[in-house]
């Protein structure tokens, strides 16, 4: 256990797929070294339900499709101190913004009256449900991101060098092998 | 097999609860709850809220970039998706036959994520609920608690998942993410010393693995009266099975029980699917209420996954893991066992058959062949079913003589379970938070009744919609992106 106070950091999956939460786990047993010298706000892996203010570290998987997703960012820009892209979907929108081509209403008509096996055809629509963008937008035209870590997703390697270089108080530098966006 | 708390009656004199995000599974799923003045429960529903619209955009695409799309869907296991789409595909190329170390490959990264999956959701996610308590202290119902207080078993957990996750990479080229599977085959077979790598530690991986059927067996049989009935209610089940009626992840027929374990259709060829399962759709939910045709929507819904499939099946083709099946069985006491927290006991039985399939495999000579691809006659459609770890999967594409895919059409794992979950917190709310101040602890007893199916609520998203009302996106200075209205 390390002397210095540990550095907060949350993470959240807005329109992304949870792979690049599963690469930010695929550094293995490292996991159990970064808690030694981090603990978890808001993230997929805790209960906590808001982001606290102070958090020194906030990563953002997933691009925007839906105004929660925003909400949600917001959130988290107000209270890190430092914001990171994880991943093509929060730095391009990734595949999701595939469906930017098209609009809206063709897809949920596609969805919800024509595909095959449907008994009924209806468009869910109730106030629990956030309305959905017209298109994926990737975060960084909403929020300022402060690094951003390409892949889809990025290896455990290149969030682990991102991370340690954070904590190491200096710049973060992904350098050879580790940048890739694939 | 009721929808009891699914409506109120006047919801707009009731006062609502939420739990959003629900933590601690993977996706993005909220539940909201509706009380009176007495804190009497009039309303319990999960609502899976988010767009993705993969069966149209697909649309269009060269079939053989599917298999590489759609495991975006989920980064979980995103390997059930290429694989189930790899299968369907096959059809489509003509590969009646894969060459046997095209089939031993694909079951090796499909037995591999198995493996890495439950691990994840067994340790990573759901054992502070069940080492701790549910209404243990917030801060340390986590990961990171079970690191302080249990290093031994957090440890275990990490490195089993690293071991599934290798597997994953040596057969599909990356961890998350890979392209091993293609139309008709795949592209890489197991080299040498990737095969040593794995035979090294699989061993160990066996037995801690039968370490953790064992504690979670103790943690369940201590406590019947929580585990024998939280969140309890009846229903019809399904999965595929194997030859014989083999326990079978990769490959099989649609057999499906009700209820009392009997038989509703069996040995049914998954080409067939449509003629079986019919969904509806709800307005308060993206996610979509499969059931079966022949039941029809009010009792035929079902549930799929763990639970399901170690009761559907006759046996566990594996010693150690036909062992605790049959202990699990007898348990049970003759007829199935229908209690959500059981699906931890039996999917730790699955995790020990899959690192015993992944021993045998990584013993057979043919993953180091490289006849690894075949082709035949071209068809305009197939259909491509695997049990996934959260369930049955089936992914079904229609393709043009000009290789577009001009249909898809997805029913995911977790979707399978959306009336089951839905009834299953239900019966906790009634049960739990019925006439008393809510709290933040009996809110998880919700949660942990939905994680006990592992759902993919990512997944689940594939296919969302919903008109618009109004929404702003403004940008860092405050400039419009765009505006929508209901209806744009
Ligand atoms: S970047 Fe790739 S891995 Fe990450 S959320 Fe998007 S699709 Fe998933």
């Amino acid at each position: 256990m390390s002397e210095k106070k540990k550095l907060r950091v949350a993470t959240t999956s807005l329109a992304g797929c949870f792979g690049c939460h599963m690469s930010f786990l695929d550094i293995d047993e490292r996991l159990l070294t970064l808690l030694e010298h981090i603990e978890f706000d808001r993230s997929p892996l805790t209960d906590i339900k808001h982001v606290s203010p102070g958090t020194d570290i906030g990563i953002i998987e997933g691009g925007l499709c839906n105004a929660e997703n925003v909400h949600v960012l917001r959130e988290f820009r107000a209270n890190c101190k430092v914001l990171i892209a994880m991943g093509a979907c929060a730095i391009n929108g990734g595949l999701p913004a595939q469906r930017n081509h098209l609009p809206l209403t063709t897809i949920l008509e596609e969805v919800y009256h024509t595909s095959p096996g449907l008994a009924n055809g209806l468009i869910p629509n109730d106030p629990e449900l956030p309305l959905p963008l017209n298109q994926v937008h990737p975060i960084h035209e909403v929020v300022k991101i402060d690094y951003f870590i390409p892949g889809c997703p990025p290896s455990g390697d290149a969030i682990w060098k991102v991370l340690t270089d954070l904590l190491a108080g200096q710049e973060p530098a992904l350098g050879h092998g580790l940048m890739h966006y694939d | 097999m009721t929808y009891n708390l699914e409506t109120a009656q006047s919801p707009e004199k009731l006062r609502r609860v939420a739990i959003d995000p629900v933590s601690r599974v993977e996706g993005h799923g909220k539940v909201t709850i509706l009380l009176d003045e007495h804190n009497k429960v009039h309303q319990v529903r999960l609502h899976i809220v988010e767009f993705r619209g993969f069966e149209k955009f697909i649309q269009g695409r060269p079939y053989w970039e599917v298999p590489v799309m759609v495991q975006r869907l989920c980064g979980i296991c995103p390997v059930s998706h290429h694989l189930a789409a790899s299968k369907a595909l096959d059809i489509i190329v003509g590969a009646k036959r894969l060459t046997p170390a095209a089939d031993k490959l694909r079951r090796l990264m499909h037995y591999g994520q198995m493996l890495q999956s439950h691990a994840l959701h067994f340790f990573h996610l759901c054992s502070p609920d069940l080492l701790f308590g549910f209404d243990s202290d917030v801060t340390r119902r986590n990961i990171v608690g079970v690191v302080a207080e249990h290093p031994e078993i957090a440890k275990r957990g990490v490195l089993l998942r690293k071991f599934g996750q290798e597997v994953i990479r040596m057969t599909a080229g990356k961890r998350v993410h890979g392209t091993g599977a293609i139309p008709g085959g795949v592209n890489k077979s197991l080299t040498l010393a990737e095969r040593d790598e794995l035979l090294k530690d699989i061993y160990q991986i066996i037995a801690w693995s039968r370490d953790a059927v064992h504690l979670i067996q103790k943690v369940h049989t201590q406590d019947p009266g929580l585990y024998n009935s939280f969140g309890i209610f009846r229903s019809n089940f399904m999965s595929i099975v194997g030859k014989r009626g083999d326990l079978d992840f990769y490959d099989g027929t649609l057999r499906a029980r009700d209820d009392n374990g009997k038989l509703l259709f069996d040995h049914v060829d998954v080409q067939t699917y449509q003629q079986h399962i019919e969904e509806e759709v709800r307005p308060w939910s993206y996610m979509k209420f499969p059931y079966f045709k022949a039941i029809g929507k009010e009792h035929g819904w079902y549930k799929v996954g763990p639970l399901a499939r170690v009761q559907n099946c006759d046996q566990i083709p594996t010693p150690f893991a036909e062992h605790e099946r049959r202990e699990f069985i007898d348990y049970a006491g003759g007829s199935p066992m229908h209690a959500p927290l059981a699906y931890h006991w039996t999917r730790m039985i699955e995790m020990l058959h899959a690192a015993e399939v992944i021993k045998e495999l990584l013993h057979d000579d043919d993953l180091l062949s490289d006849d690894l691809v075949v082709q035949g006659e071209r068809a305009m459609e197939g259909v491509g079913v695997i049990e996934a770890p959260r369930g049955t999967l089936f992914h079904h594409y229609q393709v043009d003589e000009n290789d577009v895919v001009t249909m898809a059409n997805l029913i995911v794992s977790t979707t399978n379970n959306n009336q089951a979950m839905n009834e299953a917190i239900r019966h906790v709310a009634r049960r739990y938070l019925s006439s008393r101040e809510v709290t933040e602890g009996l809110l998880n007893h919700i949660e942990v009744a939905i994680r006990a199916f592992d759902p993919c609520l990512s997944c689940a998203t594939h296919a969302l919609g919903k008109m618009p009302l109004e929404v702003e996106l403004l940008d860092v200075e405050g400039t419009q992106i765009h505006a929508l209205s209901r209806g744009a």
